[in-house]
């Protein structure tokens, strides 16, 4: 511990990103440009999140880490450790005693609070981003509010698949002005956004930061005749029975064996406990994988 | 008659060397006026000039907008000079390549300009892309292809269903059949001045091809190294050139 700087990051660094963090509170959607830092873990792995998490880490907060809803896979697990080791604060498992989340592509099933602030980690910020290459160019395009591209998008999907195909990272627009990137949350978690928690977003290969405030209003785009549908798997949880949790497919065997389990692992858990069961019965172990069959 | 464009005294140099100058001249509604002149003579420059791509150094190009009347667009304000590009300007550039989507099927090139002004109904967009392929004759099943699977002749009618989706007022065309065959060429020419007509569209067309503005424009300009050499009616200024430029221009028209 004495070894690092609380939370690895130094003090002036700190400063600079909460600098961006108000910053982006105050101009919710708003991409805020920082001098993202060299950190421990290759790019991709959630060095944005990291840093907006050490800089609003203090001592007495309890972390929770989430990697596409578990917290028990490997980049949940290592992001976790890092802060064990470098900022020693005490960390968990469940949403409820969490007061900062850190998380990839996910958002928990327990509502958040006001005492909550949420980190994302996010790989491309700009949504406008494979339909124009030109950061100069999406950058006007923000500043004068030019959103029409990003409907392009929506009208290629429909042309295409019949139905607006885009299932993650979904386009939503913050508080009637900008068009922003939600990191790739399924866009089942797209209506829970306005939430009484704050929310955080670091890329660090782009170097951006953006934030949504509390209760701040966030609308996923769409087309009159085809509305926006957060949609998820037609199925029950097979462990919790839970019918209102994202689900993911597990492949069991090469036979057509498959299972779905709620991603949200601390929700299926917490479930389970409280005696609910799902389609493969109360012997199910509690860790899923190939042998939970 | 209020003119549409009003051009006073356009300038634009690159260092110490002339792009264009002293350039001037009135659109009126419903006119087609041609640009012409060699390689290097500035057409190209001034048509960028106008249509807001590059800053003129000196000089107005004063536009008749529908809500507030005569504005210098070289002064207005971004947001305002993007709006009008989106709305009531259209440009047509010399590789559709430039003024297409390539990644974009041909429905959504061509609703792309709808949904910037605002529309957001998947049916309607739709159905306006189907009738703008249909009047710039290209099949209804081609619809969800993307321009990369169109022949050249195609791509640049796609563009020109792209750029008058919104209903302009005023097209800038810069050689909008350059590269064609000849036979593509003369379909598009047909095209256009049907288009042209029937929308009664104004439009500068800069070219180097006579054959082109002897089709589509009512008037001439005539441009050698940045100035303007020669002004007036089509047939007038091709049929009996003054300046010793022109007459070198309409002269080296190789005849078949």
């Amino acid at each position: 511990m004495s070894d690092y700087n609380f939370a690895y990051l130094d003090e002036q660094t700190k400063r600079m990103i909460r600098r961006a963090i108000l910053k982006g509170l105050a101009i919710p959607g708003y991409q805020v440009p920082f001098a993202s830092r060299e950190m421990p873990m290759p790019y991709g792995w959630g060095t944005g999140g990291v840093q907006v998490s050490a800089a609003a880490l203090t001592p007495d907060d309890t972390l929770k880490v989430i990697d596409q809803g578990a917290d028990d896979t490997t980049n949940a697990v290592s992001i976790r450790k890092f802060f064990e080791r470098t900022a020693g604060v005490a960390t968990t498992e469940e949403t409820e005693k969490a007061s900062i989340i850190q998380t990839r592509h996910r958002i928990p099933e327990a509502t958040l609070r006001e005492d909550q602030i949420i980190v994302y980690q996010v790989p491309i910020p700009e949504p406008l981003r494979f339909l124009e290459p030109r950061e100069t160019e999406t950058r006007k395009m923000h500043a004068l509010e030019e959103y029409g591209l990003m409907h392009v998008k929506l009208y290629e999907d429909i042309s295409q698949h019949g139905s607006i195909a885009t299932s993650y990272a979904y386009p939503v627009k913050v508080e009637g002005r900008y068009v922003m990137d939600p990191s790739p949350i399924p866009k089942f978690d797209n209506p829970k956004m306005e939430m009484a928690a704050i929310q955080l977003f670091g890329a660090g290969r782009e170097q951006r930061i953006y934030a949504v405030p509390p209760y701040t209003k966030v609308v996923s785009l769409d087309f009159e005749d085809y509305p926006f549908e957060a949609t998820k798997a037609d199925h029950a949880c097979d462990l919790c029975a839970a019918e209102d949790s994202y689900l993911d497919e597990v492949i069991m065997d090469d036979a057509g064996g498959r299972m779905f389990v709620c991603s949200d692992t601390d929700y299926c858990r917490a479930r389970r406990e409280a005696g609910h069961v799902g389609r493969l019965g109360s012997d199910a172990p509690l860790t899923t994988g190939p042998e939970a069959a | 008659m209020q003119s549409l464009l009003q051009v006073n005294n356009i300038q634009k140099m690159y260092g110490h060397r002339i792009g264009c100058t002293d350039v001037s001249f009135d659109l009126y509604p419903g006119e087609v006026m041609g640009i012409v002149g060699e390689s290097g003579s500035g057409k190209s420059t001034l048509l960028n000039c106008l249509a807001g791509h590059l800053e003129p150094d000196a000089g107005e190009v004063i536009f008749d907008t529908r809500d507030r009347g005569p504005v210098d667009t070289v002064t207005m304000s971004e947001p305002e000079r993007r709006m009008l590009s989106r709305t009531d300007w259209a440009f047509v550039h010399q590789h559709a390549r430039d003024g297409l989507r390539m990644s974009v099927s041909a429905g959504g090139n061509i609703g792309e300009r709808l949904m910037a002004v605002g529309d957001r109904h998947y049916g309607q967009i739709r159905d306006r892309a189907v009738d703008w392929l249909d009047r710039v004759e290209i099949e209804e099943s081609r619809v969800d292809d993307r321009p990369t699977a169109f022949s050249g002749g195609m791509q640049q009618r796609l563009q020109i269903a792209r750029n008058l989706v919104t209903g302009p007022r005023l097209v800038f065309m810069d050689e909008p059949t350059g590269g064609l065959d000849v036979s593509v060429q003369a379909r598009l020419l047909d095209l256009l001045r049907g288009l042209v007509r029937e929308m009664g569209l104004s439009a500068i067309i800069v070219t180097h091809d006579l054959a082109v503005v002897r089709l589509l424009a009512d008037r001439l300009m005539v441009m050698k190294s940045g100035h303007v050499v020669e002004t007036g009616l089509t047939d007038q200024v091709l049929d009996d050139p003054q300046h010793a430029y022109t007459q070198l221009l309409v002269s080296s028209v190789l005849q078949v």
